[in-house]
C-alpha cells in the first residue's frame, strides 16, 4: 500500500491517472424468456444492450437510472455473478468475460459487492464475525486463527462497529449496522473495486449520511480503491461520484462529471431526470424547471428501434427512430448519445 | 403548469381539520409502543400540509388514526379529531358516520399500489364502488364517471381498461388508479402516505404533479406524509416534523427550511446530499439510531442523538411546543437559544 494522502486530492487529480482498471466494451446481457413445456426460447430481455465504459484506478463511477434500465445487471456482470452474452470486460488488463468460475476465483477478491438490502444479504445463521471473515478463509489470506481474529477485528473497527459484537447474529443489529457488516465483508479481500448496488436506499435518512461518509472515508484511506456506485437517487450519486453515467433501457445515454451533469445536462432524458429530483430548498424549487416525461419506460423485451428514448423525447426527429446513437465525446469529460447533440 | 397557490401567496385560512392531542398505542408483548404520543395539528381548506419523519416516527399511524383504520393491537387511547364540526373519534370505527367520511370526505392514497388495490376485483369495480355508495350513482353513471376518472389520470384507452385487474397494470399505472379512486368523490381532504416512494424518480415527478392537479381540481386539501424533504420543499405550505411519536417542530415551509430550530430538523437538513451543491461537502449525519418506542423515558427522545443537549434536557421531561418567530413556527426544545443562530 502506498502512503495515505492527508486530504482527498481534487477529483481531477484522483482521476487523472490514465491507468484504466476496468474496461468494458459493448457489454450485452440478454436474458432468455422461456415458455411452454419444452422451455423454448420465445424472446429476450435486453437488460444491457451495448454498454461501453472505462473506470480508472481509484475512480468512483456513479451509475444512475430508473428501475429496469440495467444498472444492476451491469454491476452483476462485472462481478461475474452473470456471464455476459456479448461484449468484453477487462479487469486490470485481464479479459474476464468468459473465464470459468475456477479461473476467476483468484481474481474475485479484487472485486467485491455491497448489496442494497442489509436484511437479505447477510446469512441469518452466521455470526457477524464469520460473515466478515469468510472471504479471508475462502481466499486463504490468513495463516492462523490469531491472524484471522486480528484481521476481522481491524475490519470491524474500520467500519465503526464494536469488535465485541463479533459473535452476534445479523438480527441483533440495526439496518445501518448491518450495512456496516456488509461493507466490512466487502473490504475483507482488500479489493481494488467495490460495486455498491443501492447501498443506502433501504436506510433511513439520518442513517444514510453515516454510511455515505463511511464509504468516502474508506476511499480516502485506501489509495487505488475505486467504486461503482449504483443508485437511482441522483443527489446521492452526484455527491459521491467522480463521474456519472446515466442509463436508459440498457444503454448509457450520457456520461460526465457531476458538475457538468448538473450545470450542462445534454441528453433530454438526463434533463428530465435532474428536474424530477426535488431539492430541499423552497425558494430554489419555486424557480426550477420541471420536465414531466410522457408515458413509461418501454419494455426491454421489445425496446423501441433507433434511440430507445425517441418515443418520449421532445426533441425527437424521424431519424431518431432509425439510427442508434453512439456516445460522442464532446470534450470536457462529457460524452452523450443523442443525434440532436454535438 | 402548476396552478396551485405557492407558499408565499396569502391564503384565506378556513380550518378544515383539527387534531388535538392524538394518542395511539400498540400493546405488544414487550410493553406499550406509544406510536403517536400527543400529536396536534390543523389542516386548512385547500392547504398542502407536509408531515415529515423517518420510519417509525408515527407519521403513518397518526394518519391512520384520523381515519380510524388502526388495526389490532393498535388502539387510539386519547385525543380529538375535529372535522366539519364533529369529533370523529366519538364515532366507532365501523359506524355509518365514519363510513360516510372515509372515501367521500377524506380519502387516502397509500404507499404501495400493489397491496392497496384488491387483486380479485376489476379496476372498474374498485372505482365505481365509492361512486355508487357515496354519490348514489347508478351502475351505468358510475361506470361512465369511472372511465372519465381513469382518463383524467392519464390511462390510455380508459374505457376498455375498466375491466382489467390490478396485475395487468404497471406500478406507476396502479398508483394512477389509486389517485383516481382517491379523488373520485371529490373529497375535502386527501391523505397521501408516501404516495410515490415505491416509484422511480421521473414517475414520481409525473405522479406528484398529477396528484396535485387532481386535488386542485376538486378543491381539496392535501396531507402529504413523506420522508423526502425535497418533496415537501417543493409542494407544502406548512410542515410538521415528527420524531418518536411527537411533533418536534412545525411552521411554514420557509421557516422550516431557512430557520429550523429543533436539533432534529437541523440534523435532517444537514444530513441529506443536495443536487444543487458543490461536490465534496461532507455530510453531517445524525449520530446513533432512532429510539425504541417501547417504554420511552419522559425526557426528550432525541436526547441520546442530540449535539446541543444541556443539563436541563437530561433532568426535565420533554418540553411542550414553544412558539418562535414566524407564523405558527414552534419547536419542542430547551436549547433553542443555542440553535438560534
Amino acid at each position: 500500500m502506498t502512503t495515505v494522502p492527508e486530504t482527498t486530492p481534487p477529483v481531477s487529480e484522483r482521476a487523472a491517472s490514465t491507468d484504466v482498471l476496468l474496461d468494458i466494451d459493448c457489454l450485452k446481457m440478454h436474458f432468455p424468456i422461456r415458455r411452454g413445456l419444452l422451455r423454448r426460447k420465445v424472446g429476450e430481455v435486453k437488460a444491457v444492450d451495448g454498454v461501453t465504459l472505462k473506470i480508472r484506478r481509484g475512480e468512483t463511477l456513479g451509475l444512475v437510472g430508473e428501475s429496469g434500465c440495467g444498472k444492476t445487471t451491469v454491476g452483476r456482470c462485472i462481478s461475474r455473478l452473470y456471464t455476459p452474452t456479448g461484449g468484453r470486460i477487462c479487469f486490470d488488463g485481464v479479459d474476464i468475460t468468459s473465464m470459468s468460475e475456477k479461473e476467476f476465483r483468484p481474481l474475485r477478491r479484487n472485486i467485491s459487492v455491497i448489496f442494497q438490502d442489509p436484511y437479505a444479504s447477510l446469512d441469518p445463521r452466521q455470526s457477524a464475525g464469520s460473515i466478515v471473515g469468510e472471504p479471508l478463509k475462502v481466499h486463504k489470506l490468513v495463516e492462523n486463527k490469531r491472524d484471522y481474529n486480528d484481521w476481522v477485528e481491524r475490519l470491524f473497527v474500520k467500519v465503526g462497529l464494536d469488535p465485541n459484537l463479533m459473535s452476534r447474529f445479523p438480527h441483533e443489529f440495526s439496518g445501518g449496522q448491518r450495512q456496516r457488516i456488509g461493507i466490512a465483508r466487502a473490504l475483507a479481500g482488500e479489493p481494488k473495486l467495490i460495486i455498491c448496488d443501492e447501498p443506502v436506499s433501504a436506510l433511513d435518512v439520518s442513517i444514510q449520511a453515516q454510511i455515505i461518509n463511511l464509504l468516502m472515508d474508506l476511499r480516502e484511506g485506501a489509495s487505488g480503491l475505486g467504486y461503482i456506485f449504483i443508485a437511482h437517487d441522483l443527489s446521492v450519486v452526484k455527491h459521491f461520484s467522480d463521474r456519472i453515467a446515466v442509463m436508459y433501457l440498457g444503454r448509457i445515454v450520457e456520461i460526465t462529471t457531476p458538475g457538468e451533469l448538473y450545470d450542462n445536462p445534454l441528453h433530454p432524458y438526463t434533463r428530465a431526470l435532474l428536474s424530477a429530483v426535488c431539492v430541499p430548498d423552497p425558494d430554489l424549487e419555486a424557480t426550477r424547471e420541471r420536465i414531466v416525461l410522457e408515458g413509461e419506460v418501454p419494455s426491454p423485451v421489445n425496446p423501441p428501434s433507433g434511440c430507445t428514448f425517441h418515443a418520449r423525447c421532445v426533441n425527437a426527429i424521424p431519424e431518431c427512430s432509425k439510427t442508434v446513437p453512439v456516445l460522442k465525446d464532446l470534450g470536457n469529460d462529457h460524452e452523450v448519445a443523442c443525434l440532436r447533440v454535438g | 403548469m402548476n396552478a396551485l397557490p405557492t407558499a408565499c401567496e396569502v391564503r384565506p385560512a378556513v380550518e378544515l381539520l383539527r387534531v388535538d392531542n392524538l394518542q395511539t398505542e400498540f400493546r405488544v408483548e414487550e410493553g406499550v409502543v406509544r406510536a403517536v404520543n400527543g400529536v396536534s395539528y390543523t389542516v386548512d381548506e385547500r392547504e398542502i400540509v407536509g408531515i415529515v419523519g423517518e420510519s417509525g416516527c408515527g407519521k403513518s399511524v397518526s394518519q391512520l388514526s384520523v381515519m380510524q383504520l388502526v388495526r389490532n393491537p393498535g388502539r387510539i387511547v386519547g385525543g380529538e379529531v375535529w372535522f366539519e364540526g364533529h369529533n370523529l373519534l366519538k364515532y366507532r370505527a365501523s359506524s355509518p358516520q365514519m363510513r360516510e367520511i372515509r372515501g367521500a370526505k377524506i380519502s387516502m392514497i397509500f404507499q404501495e399500489p400493489m397491496t392497496s388495490l384488491n387483486p380479485v376485483l376489476t379496476i372498474g369495480r374498485q372505482l365505481t364502488e365509492s361512486l355508487e355508495l357515496h354519490l348514489g350513482m347508478t351502475k351505468k353513471e358510475a361506470r361512465a364517471r369511472a372511465a372519465e376518472l381513469l382518463d383524467s389520470v392519464g390511462i390510455p384507452s380508459a374505457q376498455s381498461r375498466l375491466d382489467d385487474y390490478p396485475h395487468q397494470f404497471s406500478g406507476g399505472m396502479r398508483q394512477r388508479v389509486m389517485i383516481a379512486i382517491g379523488v373520485a368523490c371529490r373529497p375535502k381532504m386527501v391523505i397521501a402516505d408516501e404516495p410515490t416512494t415505491a416509484l422511480d424518480c421521473t414517475t414520481q415527478a409525473q405522479l406528484l404533479e398529477l396528484m396535485l392537479s387532481s386535488i386542485e381540481g376538486c378543491q381539496g386539501a392535501l396531507v402529504l406524509v413523506t420522508h423526502n424533504l425535497g418533496v415537501v420543499a417543493r409542494y407544502a405550505h406548512r410542515i410538521y416534523i415528527m420524531y418518536a411519536g411527537r411533533i418536534v417542530e412545525q411552521g411554514l415551509c420557509r421557516d422550516i427550511f431557512y430557520r429550523p430550530r429543533h436539533p432534529y430538523t437541523i440534523g435532517l437538513l444537514k444530513s441529506v446530499p443536495r443536487l444543487d451543491e458543490e461536490r465534496g461537502r461532507r455530510l453531517v449525519p445524525i449520530d446513533g439510531t432512532p429510539p425504541n418506542l417501547i417504554d420511552l423515558p419522559p425526557t426528550c427522545a432525541f436526547l441520546p442523538r442530540c449535539a446541543v443537549a444541556g443539563e436541563r434536557c437530561r433532568l426535565e421531561p420533554w418540553p411542550e411546543l414553544e412558539p418562535i418567530d414566524g407564523e405558527g413556527h414552534m419547536a419542542r426544545c430547551y436549547m433553542m437559544e443555542a440553535t438560534g443562530e
